[in-house]
């Protein structure tokens, strides 16, 4: 991605890019730290249709709703040189048993052979949850293993 | 009442005032200047009401303003964005230059006031207001425009064309003339010049000096540095306005955050007052007889502005409406052109004449210049949407 990045004195600096419909979209670093999400209008690539004020809190929040199928991409990429591993995401659906309960008690490992490397909750990933991690419904869950063991963990959770 | 309490309970009642007017102003979105002059008029010479007692620190108060009005300024940018910026903007800089400059310059000549007049007030129409412009552009969304950094660059060598401009006029306002101002021009281009190349290259250093965590300390070393720099520049003749603009932009990074931090609210009292107190010096009865010359400047600068931002934009390949966008938003003229009529009201080397067109162009023009940059889109839709398609 052909990343602009345009200084913008007194204000700070704007990186953008083109999007394939034609639009430009890109951020806005302030120098008191504030970020923008802007957005060119459809009709006039100059203008911006909308600029929208982010904390950082929200940047990283949208940050992380964007880059999920990039992770989990690249960790499907990773295992690609190991036969027989695969990456699959497990939802823990509304009505779960395990909404509520500790990651241990699904006892997954043990049951599948199946590893959680990550779990995403609104838009923020947490790596390497412990035994002792929450589960809420809305929870993605990142699993590691084979084929089998993934099905197995599937059915497990309840989701067919 | 003793003088000390007349004094307090004046500038109370001045302050509290300001900040009424301040408040009717943000009501409206538009900036307060217009209205601290029309408060300044209001309570001056010849105005509802005079008052007095107070001239001593209401002058000196005045002088502050300036030099924090311009330290602030020089504390937004980085010495990097001004080489950049420079660099990308100067043919559009100079264009700028050119054509509004010459609106002020021949008024000044026709109405009588000479070659100083002429300075001043082409010096007036020139510059834009920095302060107006960038509310302008955040209120209304644009800095992802790709417009923007060409009016902003536009205003980065309008800043900067003040660092050379302002000695110059010191100079020639002391009455040494021509070859007095020539020096002052090769003295003022040595020094911002000296400047930039430290800023670049030890702006670090500068910065560590004045830096601290405590607050008070950080006001305190900071607000000293420049009215210790401002009064030095003003012994060398380089204009103490133009000292405070040259520290402001050797100070970087995180220490420039942190003394915007400090600063910003002095700025705002002191330059309130510097406002108000060129409006005190101007009787509203002068405003009248020049307000046809001030609509004429206001119409013509209006659109060399625009033809300016136009031509810089059109040079980047931005289209149309993009164009007439970047020309209408640098119209508003503010600060600046007060500081520079201020300056020449108070060495006495203009007619009095000078300062109410001065006042009433600028209560026209920051009105104005915040209109023109929200009608100005609409208006291109209407008129550019009606040409046939190509």
């Amino acid at each position: 991605m052909n990343v602009e990045v345009t200084l913008l004195p007194g204000i700070g600096v704007r990186k953008d890019f083109a999007l394939a419909s034609g639009r430009r979209i890109g951020v806005i670093t302030r120098k008191d730290g504030a970020n923008e999400l802007i957005v060119s209008r459809k009709d006039d690539p100059d203008a911006t249709q909308a600029s929208i004020t982010l904390s950082n809190e929200e940047a990283a929040a949208l940050g992380n709703l964007l880059g999920t199928p990039q992770l989990i991409a690249q960790l499907g990429e990773e295992h690609r040189d190991l036969p027989g591993i695969n990456t699959r995401q497990l939802p823990i659906r509304e009505g779960s048993r395990y909404d509520g309960r500790a990651l241990g008690d699904t006892t997954m490992r043990t049951k599948t052979g199946v590893s959680i490397v990550a779990v995403m909750r609104a838009g923020q990933v947490q790596p390497s949850p412990t035994p002792d991690f929450t589960l809420t419904a809305g929870d993605l869950l990142v699993a590691v293993g084979t084929a089998d063991g993934l099905d197995a963990a599937t059915k497990l959770l309840g989701n067919n | 009442m003793a003088e000390s309490a007349l004094a307090l309970t004046e500038l109370g009642a001045v302050f509290f005032a300001l900040g009424l007017l301040a408040r009717v102003a943000g009501k409206f979105g538009v900036s307060p200047i217009p209205f601290y002059l029309l408060g300044g008029l209001a309570f001056g010479n010849g105005g509802v009401l005079t008052l007095g007692g107070i001239d001593e620190f209401t002058e000196l108060a005045s002088e502050i303003g300036v030099v924090l009005l311009l330290l602030l300024l020089g504390l937004e940018y980085t010495a990097t964005e001004l080489v950049t910026g420079l660099r990308r903007s100067w043919m559009a800089g100079i264009v700028d230059l050119v054509l509004n400059f010459a609106p002020g310059a021949a008024v000044g000549l026709i109405l009588g006031w000479g070659g100083v007049g002429a300075l001043v007030l082409g010096g007036v129409t020139y510059i834009s207001s920095s302060g107006i412009v960038a509310k302008v552009l955040t209120d209304l969304g644009r800095l992802g425009n790709r417009e923007t950094p060409v009016v902003l660059s536009i205003l980065v060598f309008e800043d900067l064309a003040m660092a050379v401009y302002l000695p110059i006029l010191t100079t020639v306002l002391m009455g040494a003339g021509l070859l007095g101002g020539l020096e002052a021009l090769a003295v003022s281009l040595l020094v911002v010049t000296i400047v930039l190349v430290v800023a670049l290259r030890y702006g670090g250093f500068v910065s560590a000096v004045l830096d601290c965590q405590d607050r008070e300390v950080m006001l305190l070393n900071v607000l000293g540095a420049a009215l210790l720099v401002a009064g030095i520049a003003s012994e060398l003749q380089v204009s103490a306005a133009v000292g405070a603009f040259l520290l402001g932009i050797a100070i970087s990074g995180s220490t420039a955050m942190n003394a915007t931090r400090v600063l910003e609210p002095l700025r705002d009292l002191f330059a309130a007052m510097f406002f108000v107190v060129f409006g005190l010096a101007t009787d509203p009865a002068t405003i009248p007889p020049v307000l046809g010359w001030a609509v004429v400047l206001a119409v013509v600068t209006t659109c060399t502005k625009v033809v300016t931002g136009a031509w810089a934009a059109g040079r980047q390949g931005i289209g149309w409406p993009g164009r007439l966008r970047a020309g209408a938003a640098l119209v508003a003229r503010g600060e600046f052109s007060i500081v520079i009529a201020g300056l020449a009201v108070a060495a006495g080397a203009v007619e009095g004449e000078l300062a109410a067109l001065a006042t009433a162009y600028v209560l026209l023009m920051a009105i104005l210049g915040p209109v023109a940059a929200r009608v100005v889109e609409p208006l291109a839709r209407t008129t550019i949407g009606r040409k046939p398609a190509l």
